[in-house]
């Protein structure tokens, strides 16, 4: 009821990535795996790389590490992240050997390194949608 | 790999005025830098039978600006869907158009209404349709935040600072004020380069290009016919155009790529100084795709100027300034002439190439190097005179 309309860019799921944000809603970080070889995949395909393959979706461990990322500082669009500077963007690449994006959380920007262990965070920001952020835990 | 080296060249050139707010249609910005290439060349509307461009849905179609010019048949007019990658891919295409029988004379421009119009750096829909459903809702948007990411993992590999990239801001922007076409001509000190403010941690506002309205036009015709006309022929000797492995969607599906402390010019590199039969070591000019700082250091290394993460150290102490040893962006780049996306690139590299630079001229200049596009895809000439 109380609920205000969410202004900020939200996902549109397609039917590579419903099984993603599905899984997002429900608290679970689900990848892609390639059978045959055991790579994971991130973002989500349809096939698997150079096969007709199609990769099966597993639950992952939700940890990684920092493998890069940034600060915003000035808000772009101003009247969207005006209020939300500064904030984290990261790469984390995942104990499963790819890499995936999220925002960094519990985190003063100044205190991020590379190679920081991370575990993921579920930021729930509809109903529907939840997106992937990820917060430091002891190396 | 390239094979038609020398036999092609650039015969004219044209540009508009480079602004913040043009006031025009894009599409009439394209059509004045066209007519002035041709009559630069010596050429006439009628001698024109080609017409290539690139864009992000932010220009005018081809076949529009060849209407508005009066071109009787366009019968090669293509658009190439491209980004920074794209300003030398579309004078390889029309060589490669000539080549092949489809054209005579081609004319190939950019043009675009960058900071009065659709602006490239600016923010998205808020619907995140494919791969940007992983980075927009995350509050990671703009081409900036995009290119930081890089820039933060060559820091990470290499030990990359900030001043490293403060020397390319400064120097580039010493070159643009002795340039009466760049829209940035106020001197820059390195203090003002450290007291510019945090736009997107690790980059200052000197690290990220501008936004401009404006066009730029070359003529591309044979080298026999290009040896009639008015200029002294740039000769297009060699090129590039590519990447390497999941050169994904966008700019922003770079998460799969191999590693961030390089780019697409580590895997054309060979192509390119193969088609044209030289190496780093020959080129007297670079004008090297700078919409940040950091992209330089990318090419430079990738390219073979210096090893793998000595980008850095090679760009200081004067070496990349005008009397350097390597002269990089002597109209001032994408960070303080304009950012026409790359084809004032090409224009620059030509005037260089010419011997008409004025007071940036680069004496004895014999051959260039063009480069274009910063991430996982790109494209690179090298001309000579």
């Amino acid at each position: 009821m109380q609920q205000t309309a969410y202004n900020k860019p939200l996902p549109v799921p397609d039917p590579e990535s419903t099984p993603f944000w599905d899984g997002m809603r429900e608290h679970r970080l689900m990848l892609q795996r390639v059978a045959s070889t055991g790579e994971h995949l991130f973002p989500p395909v349809t096939f698997s790389p150079g096969s007709l393959e199609k990769p099966e979706w597993v639950q992952a461990s939700g940890k990684g590490t920092v493998f890069s990322w940034i600060v915003v500082r000035h808000p772009v669009p101003r009247d969207i992240y005006a209020d939300e500077v500064p904030y984290i963007v990261a790469l984390v690449a995942l104990d499963e050997g790819c890499r995936m994006t999220g925002n960094i959380v519990d985190c003063a920007p100044e205190d991020i390194r590379a190679g920081m262990p991370v575990e993921i965070v579920f930021n729930q920001v509809t109903p529907e949608i939840t997106l992937p952020a990820f917060r430091p835990v002891e190396g | 790999m390239y094979k038609l080296r020398d036999k092609y060249a650039i015969a004219g050139i044209g540009t508009t005025d480079y602004t913040k707010f043009s006031g025009r249609t894009v599409r009439s910005l394209a059509t004045e830098a066209c007519l002035k290439a041709i009559e630069d060349a010596g050429l006439s509307v009628a001698d024109i039978d080609g017409i290539v461009s690139f864009n992000f849905n932010d220009s005018a179609p081809a076949m529009g600006v060849a209407t508005e010019m009066g071109i009787e048949n366009a019968g090669y007019a293509v658009d190439y869907a491209a980004g920074g990658n794209g300003a030398n891919l579309i004078t390889l295409a029309a060589a490669a158009a000539i080549e092949a029988g489809l054209a005579k004379n081609v004319v190939c421009f950019r043009a675009m209404n960058g900071r009065s119009g659709f602006r490239l750096g600016g923010g998205r829909d808020l619907s995140a349709y494919g791969v940007t459903q992983y980075t927009a809702p995350l509050g990671w948007i703009t081409y900036p935040q995009a290119m930081a990411m890089w820039a933060r993992r060559h820091m990470i590999d290499y030990g990359t600072t900030e001043e490293h990239w403060a020397e390319i801001a400064t120097t580039f922007r010493a070159n643009a004020v002795i340039n009466e076409r760049a829209m940035q001509r106020t001197p820059m000190t390195k203090d003002d380069y450290y007291n510019s403010r945090f736009i997107v941690d690790p980059f200052r506002m000197y690290d990220i290009c501008l936004e401009s309205d404006g066009a730029c036009a070359v003529v591309i015709t044979s080298a026999e016919q290009a040896r009639d006309l008015r200029h002294k022929p740039v000769y297009i000797m060699g090129g590039a155009y590519g990447g390497g492995p999941t050169q994904g969607d966008d700019l922003f599906d770079a998460i799969r790529w191999p590693s961030h402390s390089h780019n697409c010019f580590k895997y054309l590199a060979d192509d390119l100084w193969g088609s044209a039969g030289i190496g780093p070591q020959d080129v007297d000019v670079a004008e090297i795709y700078d919409c940040f700082t950091y992209s330089v250091l990318m090419a430079l290394e990738g390219l073979g100027f210096c090893k793998d993460g000595e980008g850095g150290p090679f760009v200081m102490d004067g070496r990349i300034a005008r009397d350097g040893a390597l002269p990089v962006n002597t109209h001032g780049g994408l960070l303080s002439e304009a950012y026409i996306h790359g084809f004032n690139h090409v224009i620059e590299a030509v005037e260089q190439l010419r011997g008409v630079s004025g007071a940036r001229q680069i004496e004895g200049a014999e051959i260039a190097l063009t480069t274009a596009g910063a991430m996982t895809c790109g494209s690179a000439m090298i001309l000579r005179n």
